[in-house]
């Protein structure tokens, strides 16, 4: 059982109170830097950021309704060629989170003197749409969280988050926790590792119980696991099948944008980007008469194919590969359902738990009999 | 174009060094018939083969892959074969979802003494491949 404490609303709103919570980590020097979204000075975006000074901390805003990269792809470059020598807390969405702990456990970051501060997700509009809407006068954030709060379905939400059913962190040290909460009474903050029950005690904060928490965090995954079958349904319909396949990737350019975009695709070098794929005139001229003609460029069913083969394992779903495909092809559609046959197979949910092996790595020796023979 | 010959499976077939390539020379030397339509490559091990190779031959032109490995608890490196079959068993769930045939992927265990499985399974192989029919994918331009 997750113990709660409150972070009392005072007249500053859901996102003064966030803020002044993590301005006090810094002046308290409970972390020396924090990862957080950031509003930027000039134009209507919000991106993450490593903030050492507690007064940049009032731009914060990591209940924005945008993800313009995935912030695990962030913390391991940071953390990738040495760990943090500070102690540096880390403000992420879940999605986020979970591909982090995928990360891990791919050998691309570390989490050594990180303090993990989930923050619990109504979802994310593309970046243009949240640009819009902030240059229309109204905040993005005010809107998301009226609508989220009035139980109001937001079309604005990119498909991923309409049907992603992990709102709420897993595995963080700290949550912050939003769904099935007052904000009129206050924002609760949960210590899911002794380290985030240290951070309450420093900061002094009331423990409370949290009642209705779990009913609206059940709600809220309940309608979007409908969704998620609901989308799951028509896209193994609309993609099944060669040609419907084909007819999907008809507009792939192999810019290789989702495999940049994606949190997971880890490789220094992608193998699709190496000499492996430099042929020689004769190869290309060679299959063009096999087949009587080649598409180019080449192997575009083979590159999606093998990245589900290579990453869907550990796809938490975050949906930027259909956010960075210049030509709208729902590439998150086709991981998701693929994703979610496959992690199945394994009874694996990625980003669930460090302590799980990725499935690639581990076996049974009692397993799939009907596979090898 | 010539006429249509009959319908002669392309098989690609990845075989590992220390098993199957090895019970692949026992069915010769022990003179068993089976057929040509496998073209074995060796590889060091079952392990060693990335699902992008089975997909290249696929894609490419083969109507089926058959993976050959040595049978659980003979590894040559302990546990390459079990990882192989998670990989395969990955490969063709993301075929069956996206309804492109996964029974054109085999993977078998074949140790080095098993000359007569090999032919045995080749046979199998190659007669499970052309009751498919010719691979439509093999065929394609625009993929």
């Amino acid at each position: 059982m997750e113990r709660y404490a409150i972070l009392p609303a005072g007249n500053q709103g859901v996102l003064g109170v966030i803020r002044q919570f993590l301005a006090s980590l810094l002046e308290k020097k409970l972390v020396d830097a924090l990862l957080v979204p950031l509003e930027l000075p000039t134009g209507d975006n919000v991106v993450p950021t490593i903030v050492s000074r507690p007064e940049q901390i009032q731009r914060a805003n990591p209940l924005a309704p945008v993800m313009p990269v995935n912030a695990a792809r962030l913390v391991s470059r940071i953390t990738m060629i040495s760990s943090s020598p500070e102690r540096l807390g880390v403000v992420l969405r879940p999605c986020e989170l979970r591909a982090l702990v995928e990360l891990v456990k791919l050998k691309q970051a570390s989490l050594d003197k990180l303090l993990l501060i989930g923050v619990d997700c109504f979802g994310t509009y593309s970046v243009n749409d949240y640009e819009k809407s902030a240059k229309d006068g109204s905040s993005p954030t005010e809107d998301l969280l009226g609508r989220a709060r009035g139980g109001k379905e937001n079309p604005r939400l990119r498909k991923a988050c309409q049907i992603c059913e992990y709102p709420v962190p897993m595995g963080a040290d700290l949550a912050i926790g939003l769904i099935g909460v007052d904000p009129d009474t206050g924002i609760l903050l949960a210590a899911g590792t002794p380290e985030g029950e240290k951070v309450i005690q420093e900061l002094g904060l009331e423990e409370v119980k949290a009642e209705e928490r779990e009913s609206a965090i059940a709600k809220l995954v309940a309608e979007r696991a409908g969704k998620r079958e609901e989308l799951l349904k028509k896209t193994r319909e609309e993609i099944r099948g060669l040609d419907k396949m084909m007819a999907t990737l008809a507009t792939c350019i192999n810019c290789h944008n989702c495999k940049t975009a994606c949190p997971l695709c880890y490789c220094k070098e992608c193998f699709f980007d190496s000499p492996v794929f430099e042929f020689e005139a004769e190869k290309y001229l060679g299959w063009a008469k096999r087949k009587g003609a080649l598409r180019m460029p080449n192997d575009t069913l083979l590159f999606h194919l093998t990245r589900l083969n290579h990453m869907v394992i550990s796809c938490v779903g975050c949906g930027l590969c259909t956010e960075a495909c210049p030509n709208d092809i729902p590439v998150f559609d086709i991981f998701r359902l693929v994703g979610y046959d496959v992690q199945k197979l394994f009874d694996y949910v990625p980003g669930r738990s460090l302590d799980e092996e990725l499935p690639l790595t581990a076996f049974k020796e009692d397993e799939l009999a009907d596979i090898g023979m | 174009m010539a006429e249509e010959k009959e319908f002669e499976p392309v098989i690609v077939g990845f075989f590992c060094n220390w098993c199957t390539a090895t019970a692949a020379d026992l069915a010769g030397t022990l003179r068993m018939q089976y057929p040509p339509n496998v073209r074995p490559i060796r590889t060091m091990c079952s392990g060693s083969v990335d699902p992008v190779y089975v997909l290249r031959a696929l894609l490419g032109g083969a109507d089926g892959v058959i993976v050959g490995g040595c049978p659980p608890g003979d590894c040559h490196y302990v546990n390459g074969n079990f990882k192989a079959r998670r990989r395969m068993a990955i490969l063709k769930t993301v075929l069956k979802t996206l309804g492109i045939e996964e029974d054109r992927v085999w993977i078998r265990w074949i140790s080095a003494a098993e000359g007569p499985k090999f032919a045995r399974t080749m046979n199998e192989v190659t007669e499970s491949i052309r009751k498919l029919g010719p691979n439509p994918i093999a065929k394609d331009w625009s993929i």
